[in-house]
Formats: C-alpha cells, sequence, structure tokens
C-alpha cells in the first residue's frame, strides 16, 4: 500500500515536473453557487491536465461583484478569472477591461456554445467571456397539487390562469402557498423577476430618449397584478424571499408553483433534497397575450481581466471549464441532471441529457427570451431583466428597495413608482443620459 | 516640569503618529474633496471633468438623503439608550452575590467578540427567519404569527442585533465602575433608611457617570460607520439604509465615485457635529 | 464589615443572573448546536434539532472546501501585526502627551478619534489604486499597515490614559537620580505600562480581527483573512445552516477564547483605563 502511494506521488510530482515550463498559479474570483462549488471541488482534474494550479476566492454573489467591479475599474490584476454575468459582460467587454475570447482552440468548437447566450456575452460580435451556464426562467408547479385543484397546466400559461391556479392550489391551513416569487429587494433578486414580469404587460423601463416609464400604466398593472396576487395566494413575508429562500419553501413542499431561474429544476427534483422531487412540472414562463414572456435570459460566464500576465493558463482554465469534456466529467460523476445547463447546444442534442424531465423546457424558455428585442414598445437597452448600460445595476436596487417595501406593506403601488421615476430619472441625469 | 529639553523630545516622539494619522486622515480626506468635485464614474472611463458643486446638491436632493440622516441617527441613539439602560441592570445584577459569577460574565461578554458579519447572518438566518427561524418556531409554538423581523419591523429588528453586539461592552465597563463602588457608603445609606431606589439615584448613579460617558464616547464612534450589520441583513431596504449605506450604494452599486464623494464630505460633517456635541457634554468627564 | 446573605437571596441572584446571561449566549450556543447537524435537520424545529443525529459533516465539508489555516494564518498575522505596529507608534507619542502635555494635546487626542469618524467607502477607489502601485493588494503587509492605520488612535487613546495614570512623582525621582530620557522610559516606565499596553494589544486585535471592510476589498487568494472565508458561506444556494454555522464557528472560535482568557485586562483596555 505504502509502496504505491509513494509511486503515485512520484508520477505525480515528475507529471508536475514536466509541464513546469509553463506551469502556472492562476487566481479564479466566483460566485458560492452549486455549480461552482462543483467546479472547484474538481480542479484536480485541470490540474493534472494542464499542470496549472488553481487558487479561489469564492463569495457570496453581492461581495463578488463590489469586488471584481472595484478590481476590473481600476485594472487591479487581482484575478486571471472573474466569473460575471450577462449584464457585466458587454459593459467591460466595450471599455476594452476583457480579454477577447476570439482565439479558443478548434476542438473547444466556439460555435457549439448557443447564440442566445453568444449574444448576450459578447460586444459588437466578439466574445468576451465563455458561458458555464446559462438559465431562463420557467414555471415549476407541483403536479400533485395541480391535479388535486382540478386544473391543467397548459405548456404555454397566461398570467390570468396562473394567478387562478395559485388561488385554486392555496391552503394555508396545511401551509402550502400557490405562488412563490421573488420580492427580495436587489437588481438581480426581486428586481430582476419584476422587470422580466413587466416585459409581458407592455412595462419599459426606459423610451428612446432614456426617459423613466414607471410613470406610465403598465407598470401599475404589473405591481398590482403581482401584489394582488401574492397577498392571495403567495407565502407569508415574501417580500423578502429571493430565489434560496423560494427555492427552500418549495423544496420543503410549501409551494404550488415557483417561477424562477431554470436551474433549479435540477434542485427541486433532487431527491436528496428536495420532498416533493417526483411531483414536479415545468411549463413557460406566463404571458399577458401582447407578445412578451416573462421569461429571463442570463448566463454565469468566466472572463479573463486584460492586463493580466496570466492569460494563456486563463484561457487553459476557461476551455476546460466550459468544455463538453468537462460536461461529460460531471455527468460521470454526479448523473446527467446535475451538468451545468444552458450553455451548449450540443448538449440538448445528447439523447442521455435530454432524457431528464427539465432539459426540452430550459431549452424552450432560453429560446424564447431575446434581449435585443425583450419589450413590447421600442426600448434602447440590450437585456431582458436588466438594462445593459453601467448605471442600471445602482439604480435598479434602489427601484426594487422601494418595490420591496410595497411587499411588505411599507407604502402604496403609487408611491413606490413616483419615487422609482425621480430617483431613476436622477441617476439618468447624473449619468449624463437626459 | 517639562524642560526645554523634554519638550523638544516629546515633540520627536510624538511625531510618528501625528504624521501617520495625518497622512492617513489628510490623504484621503483632500481625494474625497477632489473627487465629490469631479464628474467621476469609473465605469464610463473614470475622470470626465469638474462639476463644482452639482455632486454636493444632487447628493443632498436625493430623497433618499434625510431619510439617511435620521436613519443613522436613530440607530445610533436607540442602540445607545438600550445598552446604556440594559448595560446598567445587567451590570447591577452581576454585582450581586452568586454562584458561578465567573461564568456568568463569560456568558454575557461573549457577543463583543464576533465578527458584525457573523451576527448578521446568524440573526437574520438562524433567528429571524420567518419559515425555518427559531423565533418563528418559538412564535409558532405559542400558536402566534411568526413575525416578519427584517420587513415588517426592519428598524427595531437592525437595532437589536446591533445592541447585542454592543451590550456585552456596556456592561462590562459599567460593571467594572459598579465593583469599585465604596460599599461601606451603601451600607450607611442602607442603615439610614435609605430606600434601593434612592441609593441607586443619589449614589450608585452618579458614581456610574463616568464610565456612562465613556460608552456613550466609543459606541458613537463605532456605530455611526456601522455597515456589514446592515449589508448581510436588509441591504439598505425597509428604511434601514443609513448615510454610511447610502455612500456605499452610490459608489460601489450606482459606480458614481462623484456622488459618493460628496456623501462622504457630509457624513464627515455629520460625524463631527455629533463629536462635538458628544465632547461638549462629556469632555470635562474625561480630563481625569 | 460584610454583609449578611441569605441563601434564599443568592439563589434567586443566581438563578435570575444565569437565565440572563444564557439568553444573551444563547445565538453563540445555538450555532454551536447547529454546526453539528446535516442540513437538513439544521432547519427544523428547536426540539427537532436537538434530538436528531450528531454529526462532524458540516465541518469536514467546509474545510474540504475551503483552506481554513490558511484564513486562519491570514487574519492572526494581520491582527497581531497591525497590533505591534501600532504601538510600537503610538508609545512615544502617548508617552509624550502623558508626560509633557501642552495646550494642544486635548485637541490633538480628540482630532485622532474623529478620524474614526470616516467613512471608508468613499475612499475605497483611491486607496484601492494607492494598493496597486505600490504593489500591496493581496498582501499581508498591506493590510498590516491600512489596519494599524485604522485603530492607531484607539491604541494611542488607551496608552495615554494608562500612562496619566503613572504618578509624575516617580519620574521626577528617577530624574533627579540622573536618568536621561532613555534610562526613563526603559527602567521606570516600560514596566509600569505594560499591563496597559497588554490590554491595549488585547482589545486591538479583537478588532482587527473582526474588521470587514478592508480585509475583504483589499484582498484576493493569498491575503484573505476568515472575514472573506465567511463571505464565501453567506448566501449559497440551497440549505446552508449547519455549513454557515460550522465556518461561522471556526471564524470566532479563536477569538472568542482568547476573549475569555483575557478578560480582565480587557476591562482595562476597554474603558481606556477610565473606570478603575
Amino acid at each position: 500500500m505504502k509502496l504505491r502511494s509513494v509511486l503515485r506521488t512520484a508520477t505525480a510530482v515528475s507529471l508536475i515536473a514536466g509541464s513546469a515550463a509553463y506551469a502556472e498559479n492562476i487566481v479564479i474570483a466566483t460566485v458560492n453557487n452549486g455549480d461552482m462549488i462543483r467546479m472547484q471541488g474538481l480542479t484536480d482534474d485541470f490540474t493534472s491536465k494542464t499542470g496549472h494550479t488553481v487558487e479561489w476566492v469564492t463569495l457570496e454573489e453581492n461581495v463578488l461583484r463590489q469586488r471584481v467591479t472595484t478590481d476590473i475599474t481600476t485594472k487591479g490584476g487581482a484575478f486571471d478569472i472573474m466569473t460575471i454575468g450577462m449584464y457585466e459582460t458587454p459593459i467591460w467587454g466595450a471599455n476594452g477591461w476583457l480579454v477577447p475570447l476570439d482565439d479558443l482552440s478548434e476542438e473547444y468548437n466556439v460555435d457549439d456554445i448557443l447564440p442566445a447566450m453568444a449574444g448576450g456575452l459578447s460586444h459588437d460580435g466578439t466574445l468576451y467571456a465563455a458561458p458555464f451556464y446559462g438559465e431562463s426562467s420557467m414555471i415549476m408547479y407541483r403536479t400533485d397539487l395541480m391535479e388535486k385543484a382540478g386544473l391543467e397546466m397548459p405548456e404555454a400559461p397566461t398570467w390570468s390562469f396562473v394567478r387562478e391556479a395559485a388561488a385554486a392550489m392555496t391552503d394555508r391551513d396545511n401551509d402550502i402557498n400557490g405562488i412563490c416569487l421573488r420580492g427580495k429587494a436587489g437588481w438581480g433578486e426581486g428586481g430582476a423577476f419584476i422587470t422580466a414580469m413587466s416585459n409581458s404587460f407592455g412595462a419599459r423601463w426606459f423610451d428612446m430618449d432614456w426617459n423613466a416609464q414607471f410613470d406610465t400604466q403598465p407598470w401599475k398593472d404589473t405591481l398590482e397584478f403581482y401584489v394582488g396576487m401574492m397577498n392571495e395566494s403567495g407565502p407569508a413575508g415574501y417580500a423578502t424571499n429571493g430565489f434560496n429562500e423560494n427555492l427552500s419553501l418549495f423544496q420543503q413542499g410549501k409551494c404550488g408553483m415557483w417561477i424562477d431561474a431554470t436551474v433549479a429544476a435540477s434542485f427541486v427534483t433532487n431527491p436528496n433534497d428536495s420532498t416533493v422531487a417526483d411531483s414536479v412540472g415545468f411549463a413557460l414562463a406566463p404571458d399577458n397575450g401582447l407578445g412578451k414572456r416573462s421569461n429571463w435570459l442570463w448566463a454565469w460566464a468566466l472572463a479573463i481581466p486584460a492586463g493580466t500576465q496570466k492569460e494563456g493558463a486563463a484561457k487553459e482554465f476557461i476551455e476546460w471549464a466550459t468544455s463538453t469534456d468537462y460536461i461529460e466529467l460531471v455527468a460521470s460523476k454526479e448523473g446527467w441532471a446535475n451538468v451545468p445547463p444552458g450553455a451548449r447546444t450540443s448538449l440538448y442534442e445528447n439523447p442521455n441529457y435530454m432524457e431528464v424531465p427539465f432539459a426540452q423546457m430550459t431549452l424552450d424558455s432560453i429560446l424564447s427570451a431575446d434581449p435585443n428585442n425583450s419589450t413590447v414598445e421600442p426600448s434602447p437597452y440590450v437585456g431582458v431583466q436588466f438594462a445593459a448600460i453601467p448605471e442600471f445595476a445602482g439604480i435598479a436596487t434602489e427601484v426594487s428597495q422601494e418595490f420591496s417595501a410595497v411587499y411588505a406593506g411599507q407604502q402604496s403601488i403609487d408611491e413606490a413608482l413616483e419615487k422609482a421615476q425621480a430617483l431613476t430619472n436622477d441617476a439618468m441625469e447624473a449619468a449624463g443620459y437626459r | 516640569m517639562a524642560t526645554q529639553h523634554s519638550q523638544s523630545a516629546a515633540r520627536i516622539m510624538m511625531a510618528p503618529a501625528v504624521i501617520l494619522l495625518l497622512g492617513w486622515m489628510l490623504v484621503p480626506l483632500t481625494m474625497t474633496l477632489y473627487f465629490s468635485f469631479k464628474k467621476y464614474l469609473p465605469l464610463r472611463g473614470g475622470d470626465l471633468g469638474w462639476v463644482g458643486f452639482e455632486n454636493y446638491t444632487r447628493f443632498v436632493s436625493s430623497s433618499s438623503f434625510w431619510p439617511a440622516v435620521a436613519t443613522t441617527l436613530i440607530i445610533v441613539g436607540g442602540v445607545l439608550v438600550i445598552t446604556i439602560f440594559l448595560g446598567v441592570l445587567l451590570a447591577l445584577l452581576l454585582d450581586q452575590p452568586m454562584w458561578g459569577q465567573g461564568v456568568v460574565r463569560i456568558l454575557v461578554i461573549a457577543p463583543f467578540f464576533v465578527m458584525p458579519t457573523v451576527s448578521g447572518l446568524v440573526w437574520k438566518n438562524m433567528f429571524m427567519d420567518p419559515t425555518n427561524g427559531f423565533l418563528a418556531y418559538m412564535w409558532r409554538a405559542f400558536g402566534a404569527e411568526p413575525v416578519q423581523w427584517l420587513s415588517q419591523a426592519s428598524m427595531p429588528s437592525l437595532i437589536m442585533i446591533v445592541s447585542w453586539q454592543w451590550l456585552p461592552f456596556a456592561t462590562l465597563i459599567l460593571l467594572t465602575a459598579i465593583q469599585s463602588l465604596d460599599s461601606e457608603q451603601i451600607e450607611a445609606a442602607e442603615m439610614d433608611g435609605a430606600s434601593w431606589f434612592s441609593r441607586f439615584r443619589f449614589i450608585i448613579l452618579p458614581h456610574l457617570s463616568r464610565a456612562i460617558t465613556v460608552v456613550l464616547l466609543i459606541q458613537t464612534i463605532f456605530l455611526l460607520s456601522i455597515f456589514a450589520e446592515i449589508f448581510v441583513t436588509t441591504a439598505g431596504s425597509f428604511g434601514t439604509k443609513t448615510l454610511t449605506y447610502l455612500i456605499f450604494q452610490r459608489v460601489l452599486e450606482s459606480q458614481n465615485v462623484g456622488l459618493g464623494s460628496a456623501g462622504g464630505v457630509y457624513a464627515i460633517i455629520l460625524a463631527n457635529i455629533v463629536a462635538a456635541f458628544l465632547i461638549r457634554i462629556v469632555g470635562k468627564n474625561l480630563d481625569a | 464589615m460584610a454583609r449578611a446573605i441569605t441563601t434564599q437571596r443568592k439563589t434567586i441572584n443566581t438563578l435570575f443572573a444565569w437565565a440572563v446571561g444564557l439568553i444573551i449566549f444563547f445565538p453563540i450556543l445555538w450555532i454551536f448546536v447547529l454546526s453539528f447537524k446535516s442540513e437538513g435537520d439544521a432547519i427544523k424545529a428547536p426540539f427537532e434539532v436537538l434530538t436528531s443525529a450528531w454529526t462532524l459533516d458540516s465541518y469536514a465539508t467546509v474545510q474540504d472546501r475551503s483552506d481554513y489555516f490558511k484564513h486562519f494564518w491570514n487574519s492572526v498575522t494581520i491582527a497581531v501585526g497591525s497590533t505591534l505596529l501600532g504601538i510600537l507608534v503610538a508609545v512615544p507619542a502617548a508617552w509624550s502627551m502623558a508626560f509633557v502635555p501642552s495646550k494642544r494635546t486635548r485637541g490633538i487626542l480628540m482630532w485622532m478619534l474623529s478620524t474614526k469618524m470616516l467613512p471608508a467607502v468613499g475612499v475605497l477607489y483611491p486607496i484601492y489604486i494607492g494598493f496597486i502601485k505600490l504593489g500591496l493588494l493581496d498582501t499581508r503587509i498591506g493590510l498590516v499597515i491600512v489596519l494599524m492605520l485604522i485603530n492607531l488612535p484607539i491604541i494611542v487613546w488607551m496608552l495615554y490614559t494608562y500612562f496619566k495614570e503613572i504618578p509624575g512623582e516617580i519620574l521626577e525621582a528617577a530624574r533627579m537620580d540622573g536618568a536621561g530620557l532613555r534610562e526613563e522610559v526603559m527602567y521606570v516606565l516600560t514596566p509600569m505600562a505594560v499591563p496597559g499596553i497588554a490590554s491595549t494589544l488585547l482589545l486591538n486585535v479583537i478588532l482587527a480581527w473582526n474588521e470587514a471592510f478592508w480585509t475583504l476589498n483589499l484582498t484576493a487568494a493569498k491575503a484573505a483573512p476568515l472575514t472573506a472565508f465567511i463571505a464565501s458561506y453567506s448566501s449559497p444556494e440551497g440549505l446552508f445552516y449547519a455549513k454557515l454555522s460550522a465556518a461561522s464557528v471556526m471564524a470566532i472560535a479563536p477569538i472568542l477564547i482568547m476573549g475569555w482568557f483575557s478578560q480582565k485586562q480587557l476591562v482595562r483596555g476597554l474603558t481606556f483605563g477610565a473606570v478603575k
């Protein structure tokens, strides 16, 4: 036994020594989501293949954003790879802060990346970040409760059906809420949900002259519908529920429906964590008959800050982590349901993966979101649940705080919209749009 | 009896600390002032030129400004009142003869060692969560509807969390002060038939005034700049945005360094008003 | 003459004080309990939590995912380093203010304290850029310097009040015996000031250990202390109470234990010597 382990160490050492001339140590900043933590656990596979070692800086989403933004705007160089999203990538790419990913290797097959994802992670046709996983949003619902309520979920429901079904499924005595939705403040939390929802009600953030649109009827309709439905059928305290809180409620069987990120599908159908794993159905996010659905589009992607000394090694890592080989590696260890979804076309052509119950609906949802044309009336910005301008994150966080105060019953919808209108216009003025 | 020699030596010895602090204060202060007159947007290429007092007027005219000032003062005031009031009671209690006094004291001071981030996270998730939190289970056990702590009672919850962190500090100082009280004086008063209240009012409380001053001064300095507790619990929603938090939003979330710097200047002004006020009322208490 | 205390009264005091103490301590106790549970059990009702199985899984997971000892060691270096450096700078200043006071002394002291009220986030960008230029980003030495500067006012204040308690006559006697400034500091002052310096040290180690703005924003992989360690467990996907509890216990235990062992010095330190 001992001899074998000594031999194994010796081999490992010689392997590393063999590639020592090129071996680098790269620093990667990432978010503490499940798929990234899994990637962190598989780093050894990368090291044994390339000789490069990796140091991880894993942070909670808000801290990560603050950390990488400070570093990129000051050209700090603290990280060789940053995990960023569809919101940051085009802005940073336009500023020349990211290394263009236009020379990835042949076997990486960059054309295999889902066009919707590649589009959202590019600026002027150049890819600046490779998607690690991509998502849209969809309805996850309890088939058993739906049946009990005597209803049948269509593939592409409307909001009025969802509201009716939510009311029918609600059973407060048994702690079952017909619908769970995000209400938590933050542009990436409740802000993302209400913005995507407002698209289907014909609302938009800005008109073509960058004037805030919170004084228009569609926004009022959106909030009135949302608050009305949540008060009828939502969980108590939904004003502080974000992705994670709702996930936990759904897994504990306390939600009839949940409209959220498609990646949640693998969590709610995983019998280890979810008490309702075998009775979950999926449907497209609702619409309102205006031609736009209320699903968003997002990707967590890996990008290289311009100016890093270790560009070569960083590219090798990105090719490893977002490759089809990586997907197969995860599939072999954790099963197909747990591979990072939504990034590659070939994944959705793989018969093994298409057996996963939520695969098709995830793809359909992703394909039905169009960041370049997300609102009913024309808008000057790109993005479904956000507007890809640098000011948006700050503005939308404040706006969503006003909305959350409505959800908590602390102010009226009109008050919140009035404040949102004023603060948005003010911030846009400060930034020089108006 | 300072000689000429020791005067100049003293100046030399003081120099490193004064110069360092002067640097630490002046360099950032100058930079803050400089940026506050600039349009400085890191995500739009950085320095976009001078704008005069525009950032200052914009920061104040924002609908969040005055509520943020009020929130800051309410949190500082609320925590001070609670910690000093409960601190006195707790100190009086711990001063009584009992078994295991040392252990109880250890239990009481423990929260002071907990990182602000950790205490925010623990209270938010493990205690105040309306579904799985400890308090929610307690409420349900008594047949009550769980409270939505951080949304419907956001300010009281926040004040409670911060008070939990600072109560040990107040208790410890006040307890030490009480223990140094001359017990014969109390006994004499007791013999004279003074009631418990008048003993407290006329002997104990005056004796504690200096300790209370210290608690007031030190806590105010730290409370004016609390950030982590708000960041991890409410992230500034539900009326918990303090001035410090508002500046954080302007600088890091909105990426408007000029505007945030103007806010920083206002925060310094507010801090100095509070400090001047404090020094007026407590300054003479500190001169031994 | 000691007051006669009835056993009955002592019992009531004891019960009451213990009840209050346990209530205040309870949150810490509770995360300690949760850290030994599985994620599924940790969100159950309190009574079910207590009766469920105990496990070390959360600690194993946390250690497996992030290198605790690296973060721990960074925390120790930064906290102790910044405190020692601060004391080195502050001792001469506090000494001269205490024994050779001038008209400006009180003004300088108050001004030093007021520097603590500057909002840190306002100067994040300038400091960050400065750190890049000086090559201090993500280094322990950089954090040692920043935390030293942040806590320097407190250190000077504390030392000043201790030194002020040292009777001036002793110094005069030493001077009459022909002791120079150096001897005065070395042989007379320092031994008398050791307890004060010790408690200053303690309080500042705690403050530096718990500082969460600069330590998080000026580090990446190499110098990240326990505050960054916590940030990777704060709100992940899925259930996380047990892992967050375990990480929290690991982050606060060292400082808690140190604090308990030194609470006597701490009392003196915390009060700036103002309470005797």
